[in-house]
């Protein structure tokens, strides 16, 4: 395996699939997308206080990153979210893709579809301000300042990334399943709870998972939405760049790296057992 | 008593009721806190600006577009052009196009190379791609950051090969945002590419060598027509990013180098222009819709060739 992944020589004859310098450049490629992140981790272990010089080994800002108060408070509050939002909209996403697929076109499918995925058109900062604008109002006129308009705006933009994967699972279902559930006198309630949600469940995982990672990343709406003293963990991590910055950012940074690959690995062997 | 033919369309028509009312909590939302918002933006852009921030509500102008391109001399009144705005405007426009030009030259040579490994391995390339595409961007952000200040790794390891003598200042610069736009889009080049090349049907390479063709003319003539629909969604989907991009000027630009998005955030803060800030959006996302309406026609046009 490991010799086959890193054979860039061609073979003894002429090779119709290699290009000059192709090889080079996507090694290069590789290196420009992991040195950056290894970098950063290496520099969280660093005992000295500052970035510019390497003091040895330690684990000190991780341990210290552990003990700042507000970094537990938004490291808290950034899962809060990221599941409420997630489990939101992953439950809407799942009914709007019921009613979207596996049927005969009738007229507001494609609207539907195109509506659902809008989000993703838009540019983040432009809709950051957009609902900076609209919740200043709804603040002042309800007076509620809590995490509800964070939780709302992130199940938004959360709703078209559970809804992709969501919908390509039933798109590829077999429907025979489901008639002979039906033949055999379930009722329809007892057939979408025992044939078609088992047989959906890895694509509202990976629905569910894709949202929730979305939804830790955010910075911009969050930055833009939040009320004082309800920072998320990206958004206080913005904040702290603005000053000196020591290696306990590179800590949380770190942490925060582990926590996003070890869901992506999750997600991909998940999707690859469905394949 | 009714017919079957009736009973079957009512039967139909109660069916697509109860999709609506399926799908009735997604759109709500979505309208809500995502779509609904905009048009809140659009009115807003054209009321009088508020003293304060905010806007004076109900009082109709068109001051905030004004000043999307014109500023009015205090001393004697005439008219120029708003050369701020439009400097900014145009480099957000001039490092998108580089920055898609260059994770296009990085990103095809990849997707290629991916595409010739054997079977199994390329799904283990495809996934480190996938990997800095899932991570937080301000993380990768403040990853870039490290790699190119002054004491960073790059002006580190330069001088250390005797290339250069004092560090080279990256950061707070256009070059700074553009190696940050770069690295952190790059992955959304490479995963359309790939998609594109993985379908290439290399038995139309072969029938290029065997008519003579060399391989810059088997590149041109061949793999590069067949993956036009991959270069073109590569291209959308890191341009209109970039040109909206907020985070990355503002980690690695410094309060200089401003983009589209920090100079619509300035009206909303400390500018306490909020008609202009919301002029600025909507140009922003029209600029966004003439890509996206470039791409559509495109996809359109090379949709019936081939596969």
């Amino acid at each position: 395996m490991a010799r086959a992944l890193f054979d860039f020589r061609t073979r003894g004859r002429f090779d119709i699939r290699s290009q000059p310098g192709f090889g080079a450049i996507a090694l290069f490629t590789f290196v420009l997308l992991y040195l950056p992140i290894i970098t950063l981790v290496v520099y969280a272990f660093n005992a000295s206080d500052s970035l510019s010089s390497w003091g040895g080994f330690s684990l000190h800002w991780f341990a210290a990153a552990a003990q700042n108060q507000s970094v537990q408070d938004a490291a808290w509050r950034s899962l809060i979210i990221a599941a409420s939002a997630a489990s939101m909209a992953t439950i809407a996403a799942t009914m709007a893709a019921l009613a979207t697929t596996r049927t005969p076109p009738y007229p507001g499918l494609s609207f539907k579809y195109a509506f659902i995925n809008l989000p993703l058109m838009v540019p983040e900062i432009v809709t950051a301000v957009a609902l900076l604008i609209v919740f200043a109002k709804v603040k002042v006129w309800t007076g509620y300042t809590g995490l509800g308009y964070l939780i709302l705006a992130h199940t938004a933009f959360c709703i078209p990334f559970a809804y992709l994967p969501i919908r390509a699972r039933l798109e590829g279902m077999d429907q025979s399943l489901e008639r002979a559930a039906a033949d055999l006198y379930a009722p329809p309630w007892q057939v979408f709870r025992r044939v078609t949600l088992p047989l959906l469940r890895p694509g509202i995982i990976a629905g569910f998972m894709l949202a929730f990672v979305i939804s830790l990343d955010d910075v911009v709406i969050s930055e833009f939405v939040k009320s004082g003293g309800q920072d998320t963990l990206p958004t206080y991590m913005l904040g702290q760049l603005r000053r000196a910055v020591t290696p306990e950012i590179n800590a949380i940074a770190a942490a925060f790296l582990v926590l996003s690959v070890a869901l992506v690995t999750m997600f991909f062997f998940i999707n690859r057992k469905k394949a | 008593m009714a017919s079957a033919a009736e009973i079957a369309r009512r039967d139909e028509q109660g069916k697509i009721r109860s999709r609506w009312l399926l799908s009735a909590p997604a759109l709500l939302i979505v309208f809500i806190a995502s779509i609904g918002p905009l048009f809140v933006m659009l009115a807003y852009s054209f009321m009088a600006k508020g003293d304060y921030g905010d806007v004076k509500p109900g009082e109709f102008s068109l001051d905030g577009w004004f000043s999307v391109f014109f500023q009015r001399d205090i001393f004697d009144d005439t008219l120029s052009l708003a050369d701020a705005h439009l400097s900014i405007l145009w480099r957000s426009v001039r490092l998108s196009v580089i920055t898609t030009v260059l994770t296009l030259a990085l990103g095809f040579p990849t997707a290629y190379f991916i595409a010739t490994r054997p079977r199994h391995s390329r799904e283990i390339w495809v996934f480190l791609v996938t990997i800095p595409f899932w991570t937080n961007l301000l993380i990768r952000t403040f990853a870039m950051q490290q790699v190119i200040r002054n004491e960073g790794v790059l002006n580190t390891l330069l001088m250390w090969l005797g290339v250069i003598q004092e560090p080279i200042p990256i950061m707070y610069t256009d070059w700074a945002i553009l190696f940050g736009m770069v690295y952190v889009y790059l992955p959304l080049m490479v995963l359309p590419l790939y998609a594109s090349l993985e379908k290439l049907d290399f038995r139309l390479i072969e029938a290029g060598y065997d008519l003579y063709a060399g391989r810059l003319a088997v590149l041109r003539r061949i793999i590069i027509p067949l993956v036009k629909p991959g270069i073109v969604a590569g291209s959308i989907l890191v341009f209109i990013p970039s040109l909206g991009a907020y985070v990355i000027p503002r980690v690695l630009g410094g309060g200089k180098n401003l983009m589209l998005g920090n100079l619509i955030e300035l009206q909303f803060g400390a500018g306490r222009n909020w008609p202009l800030g919301a002029a600025l959006s909507i140009t922003l996302m029209v600029l966004v819709m003439v890509a996206m309406l470039f791409y559509v026609r495109n996809a359109a046009r090379s949709g019936g060739g081939h596969g």
